[in-house]
């Protein structure tokens, strides 16, 4: 962000600026640090040995293990889908693609518990392929296929997203010169359009895998909360909170609060990149 | 009549992309959707309506819009606040702030769920304090609004920031060379410009609360016609096996979210036009 010096028109007095400063300063540390801080010496209370004991506890480890491959398998999906509607939307004209990106949008504004929901109606045991699912033995809801759809489900706009708008700014110009040259399309993709969008690519990926591993609301209806089983690490820290085992729930938290606090980083420092490279090619 | 508007690209795969595209879609979302809708549809009007307007369902939707609304309303000035004052000043910690801002967006909703919780109950670090004044806030429908303020935040401040940033500096010269006040120059000339971008941010954080889960179902208390939100609602029929009731507050819920997607369509639409790009 550009601080530039502010010309005596545009500045208030000093003794507004200050007011203005202690109260966003003030809610900021109310609404969001506190909560933060919170989570650590929660964590903590019962002193380091007992917090590693329960970071490194089994019942933890396995629900980390399961968050994990579930982020595995949604992740490259929904970074496949974001190429291809990427490179469908930002690089041809066609009818009804205001509709299409309009379309994309929906999990993001559905809720989270909807998401969970409309799975158990198609899979659950009295939902549409229940009896069939029932017949071939297949177990979706209350396993982790029921999870991986509803988290697929709600992470689906986020790649997209960020790669429509990057490939939209770049351009056709450098991939007609790669194929004038004499390149093949998959070489075009591979070597011209990815390279010039890979920091929006990395910052959707991140942003889809962030919330792949903290979806809390969809995968708690699909899940069937069955421990050691269908626990993910939120629906982990939500089983210990239930039993009153605060500092292992607070435990378990600080590892998604890690999670959350370097994608905040990494966040900060991939839009700065790809700021740079809007400000290279003239945007 | 051709999908392709124009002879708009020489580049090669377009069929092949969209097809996956529109076929993923399909499968991921509006298949899944449309079995909502379909099953809506199943029960009849009559169930349909009895289900989803049930004096529960009521005071369920009471709970969950109220509570959005007071914190939408309560993050429009904070956030505009917190923007100015990141976007105009120099103070020491800056650019921490203006990170810690995406953090409600990070933080997974089950650990800000159990935080705001601990923090507020009565032997909390905050709720010690609070209950000496009279104030309970966990378990009670302030503990919802709270955790709703929490995290609608970044959506007012991440939607006026950039519009504040871009803010022509000659206009608010003008209006101070012509003898207005800096009080004048911000209502006449600043606000005006930076209202959509705050309306957007008002109806994103408004529709984010309304189907929040996670972070607030922990300091809700979830008493059935008190501090039940609609999307716990919709879990606790499910796990009833109440497949109708479950339904119907989920469709009324979707047809919300449709509503809102359309709307805040509109006035990005509008922020755009307003600030002069197409």
């Amino acid at each position: 962000m550009a601080t530039r010096d502010f010309t005596l028109a545009q500045r208030e007095p000093n003794w507004v600026k200050w007011l203005v400063i202690s109260f966003a300063l003030g809610w900021i540390i109310l609404v969001v640090v506190l909560p933060l801080i919170l989570i650590f010496a929660q964590a903590f209370e019962e002193g380091g040995k007992e917090y590693l004991q329960s970071v490194f506890s089994s019942d933890t480890l396995g629900a980390f293990k399961r968050t994990a491959i579930i982020a595995l398998i949604v992740v490259p999906l929904n970074t496949v889908f974001g190429l291809t509607a990427a490179w469908s939307i930002a690089k041809f004209d066609f009818r009804g693609k205001n509709l299409l990106l309009t379309l994309i949008d929906i999990p993001f504004s559905v809720s989270p518990v909807i998401s969970g929901l409309v799975f158990v109606l198609l899979f659950g045991a009295q939902g549409y392929f229940g009896d069939w699912l029932f017949d071939h033995d297949i177990q979706i809801i209350f396993a982790i296929p029921g999870i991986v759809l509803a988290t697929l489900f709600v992470t689906f706009p986020f790649v997209a997203r960020e790669l429509i708008p990057a490939m939209q700014a770049q351009g056709t110009e450098e991939e007609q010169a790669a194929l004038s040259l004499g390149a093949s399309g998959l070489q075009t993709f591979f070597k011209v359009t990815l390279p010039n969008a890979r920091w929006a690519l990395m910052y959707g990926i991140l942003l889809c895998t962030a919330r792949a591993i903290g979806e809390f609301g969809a995968v708690s209806v699909v899940s069937g909360h069955i421990r050691g089983e269908t626990d993910t690490l939120p629906l982990h820290v939500e089983i210990l909170y239930n039993e009153y085992n605060f500092a292992a729930a607070f435990s378990a938290a600080t590892i998604l609060a890690g999670f959350g606090l370097v994608s905040l980083v990494a966040k900060r420092y991939m839009e700065y990149k790809i700021r740079k490279s809007l400000a290279k090619t003239g945007v | 009549m051709p999908l392709l508007k124009k002879n708009f690209s020489v580049l090669p795969g377009f069929g092949p992309a969209l097809g996956f595209t529109v076929a993923y879609l399909g499968f991921v979302v509006l298949i899944p959707l449309g079995a909502l809708a379909w099953k809506s549809f199943d029960l009849g009007w009559g169930e349909f309506l009895h289900a989803a307007f049930s004096a529960r369902a009521l005071a369920s939707y009471r709970v969950s819009f109220g509570c959005a609304l007071i914190a939408a309303v309560i993050n429009l000035p904070m956030g505009l606040l917190i923007a100015w004052a990141l976007v105009r000043y120099k103070f020491p910690g800056r650019r921490i702030v203006d990170a810690l801002v995406d953090l409600p967006f990070a933080l997974p909703t089950a650990v800000a769920g159990i935080s705001l919780t601990t923090l507020y109950a009565p032997n909390g670090w905050l709720g010690v304090p609070l209950a000496k004044i009279g104030i309970q806030v966990a378990y009670t429908p302030i503990g919802i609004t709270l955790a709703m303020i929490f995290i609608g935040l970044p959506f007012v401040v991440r939607n006026v920031q950039p519009v504040l940033e871009e803010l022509d500096p000659d206009m608010e010269e003008a209006a101070a060379s012509l003898g207005a006040s800096r009080f004048t120059t911000i209502r006449k000339i600043v606000f005006p410009i930076a209202l959509p971008s705050l309306l957007t941010g008002f109806s994103l954080a408004f529709a984010r609360a309304v189907g929040e889960y996670g972070s607030i179902v922990f300091i809700a208390g979830n008493m059935p016609m008190k501090t039940e939100i609609a999307p716990l609602l919709i879990i606790t029929e499910l796990e009833q096996y109440n497949y109708a009731a479950a339904t119907s507050i989920g469709m009324v819920m979707l047809a919300f979210s449709f509503v809102a997607l359309l709307s805040i369509n509109l006035t990005q639409w509008w922020a755009r036009r307003q600030n002069g790009d197409t």
